[in-house]
């Protein structure tokens, strides 16, 4: 459906950078089963970006972008911080909002899209760092839930405010010390999934973003649970490997670490009844469409 | 009446814009050179001149005629090539006509090829790397067509052409407004006109170099 509407103009095709002819040819707009396995085998939807080498906050946007059930008609709504650096890379429409609107923004764009489009399907995704979501955006974020907007927030969770230098922020672990937070975090963290929970929100998810399967299943049901349902709540530790001292490589390895089943990652999932019921009935859905493709295959 | 005038820069890091300057829109069947609103026959040999005196004459379309969002756009799109046919075949040798996309707005900083696009953001990048002297913007939404000209009139000596769908841009130097299949075609009829009448500035620069 979606690649109908992207084409370039065939007089002009010559003369389009290969990055947009690529994204024409071999993007998986449209696709209905796209996930993080068409990496590598189809343009991405994320350009060159300018995040440090190694960061895992790359590997959690190649990931989302890869698992979105809808991309061409998705709009992401961004917030002050590293996240802010990738979204002029991506192939997705997005909306930079002031530090801590995001949620607030995504209302009104999530209301107004379905007013402007009635009979299309328009989702709206929330992604922001933890300071846009938990400390000077909490504000926003708590009242969409409570108002049971129909949207996704994503959470980069890297425990600090990373790219003005290592201040301590609502998610930090207690006891942490960071380059500009000397004395250490003397709180908890903010325990955000149970507030979501509490909130309304029908969705909850708490984990890593090492393994890209367990990303793309988590992304993708909670843009359809909150397309259908409700709010929907995915918080991903993407740490700043800059900030707690690591290299390059050692990203994927902190994740692992943070996701062991005593750690503040162990993934938590939380679903609400209706919600259930939902990815019960999209399941069998799914089940029944395999099965059709594979008489048809079997036929053919 | 103002007395400001929108003329080839560099004019200074945030020139003003020219409505703040009292430039003002033409109506239906005008134009605008230089912030002075002309009947469109005029601004069409204009911008014909302009063009054929240019050492590297460029046309920019936009996302509204690059993506063929329907039928017209890919008209318009196919109006722009053939535009640019005729700038090839009217030019002298030693003059470069380029056709280089603005397929997006997205904030590309730093990583954009000025070879093979131009982005609103930061215009100048390509009108540098490239030494356009003049260049026309079609296709382009018209909040990014100006500041994009802002940009290029702050920076550059770039002489700035419109192609507008809409009422026109007071931040180009010559601006058309309601943009059609025809009018893009009629500029290049005038091109054709104008053929071997007007003195490359090429030539003129090498003459003023050696006096």
């Amino acid at each position: 459906m979606s690649k109908e509407r992207i084409k370039i103009s065939p007089d002009l095709y010559d003369i389009m950078p290969s990055d947009y002819q690529d994204l024409v040819q071999s993007a998986t707009y449209g696709k209905e089963d796209r996930g993080w396995k068409d990496i590598g085998t189809s343009k991405e939807l994320i350009e060159q970006h300018s995040l440090c080498a190694g960061c895992p906050e790359s590997m959690a946007f190649r990931y989302i972008l890869a698992s979105l059930p809808n991309p061409e008609d998705t709009v992401m709504v961004g917030s002050t911080g590293c996240t802010s650096l990738v979204f002029p890379m991506v192939a997705v429409h997005n909306i930079h909002s002031l530090f801590g609107n995001q949620n607030a923004i995504a209302s009104g764009l999530k209301r107004a899209l379905s007013v402007r489009f009635p009979d299309r399907v328009k989702d709206v995704v929330v992604l922001a760092g933890d300071g846009a979501t938990v400390d000077i955006g909490l504000d926003m974020t708590l009242q969409a839930w409570f108002r049971q907007e129909k949207f996704t927030t994503i959470c980069f969770d890297n425990e600090l405010y990373a790219n003005t230098g290592g201040q301590e922020s609502g998610l930090m672990q207690k006891g942490f010390v960071a380059k500009m937070a000397p004395v250490g975090k003397l709180f908890d963290k903010v325990r955000l999934p149970e507030i979501a929970r509490e909130s309304g929100c029908h969705y909850v998810v708490n984990c890593t973003v090492s393994k890209p399967s367990l990303v793309e299943k988590v992304i993708r049901n909670s843009v359809l649970i909150a397309r259908e349902i409700g709010p929907t709540y995915i918080q991903l530790y993407t740490p700043c490997i800059l900030e707690i001292g690591k290299n390059s490589m050692e990203g994927l390895q902190e994740m692992r670490d943070s996701e062991k089943p005593t750690e503040r990652f162990a993934y938590k999932e939380y679903v609400s009844e209706p919600a259930k019921q939902f990815l019960a009935e999209l399941a069998a859905k799914d089940k029944e469409r395999k099965a059709a493709a594979k008489q048809l295959a079997g036929k053919a | 009446m103002t007395q400001y005038r929108v003329l080839p820069g560099p004019e200074h890091f945030l020139p003003p814009a020219a409505a703040s300057m009292g430039i003002y829109l033409p109506n239906p069947g005008e134009a605008h050179i230089n912030g002075v609103i002309v009947p469109e026959e005029k601004a069409y040999e204009e911008a014909a001149r302009q063009f054929l005196m240019a050492q590297v004459p460029t046309i920019f379309p936009g996302p509204l005629v690059l993506w063929a969002w329907n039928e017209k756009a890919a008209k318009k799109a196919a109006a722009v090539r053939s535009l640019y046919e005729t700038l090839k075949e009217c030019v002298q040798p030693g003059q470069k006509p380029m056709l280089i996309p603005m397929p997006d707005y997205r904030p590309k900083y730093p990583k954009i090829n000025p070879e093979v696009e131009i982005n609103p953001n930061h215009p100048n990048l390509t009108i540098w790397h490239n030494k356009i002297d003049c260049c026309m913007f079609i296709g382009v939404h018209c909040h990014q067509a100006n500041l994009s000209l802002k940009i290029i009139r702050g920076g550059t000596s770039c002489y700035t052409v419109a192609m507008c769908a809409q009422a026109g841009h007071e931040d180009a130097m010559l601006s058309f407004r309601d943009a059609s299949v025809e009018k893009i075609l009629k500029l290049g009829e005038w091109i054709r006109k104008l053929k071997g009448t007007v003195k490359p500035r090429l030539a003129s620069a090498k003459t003023s170099a050696s006096n």
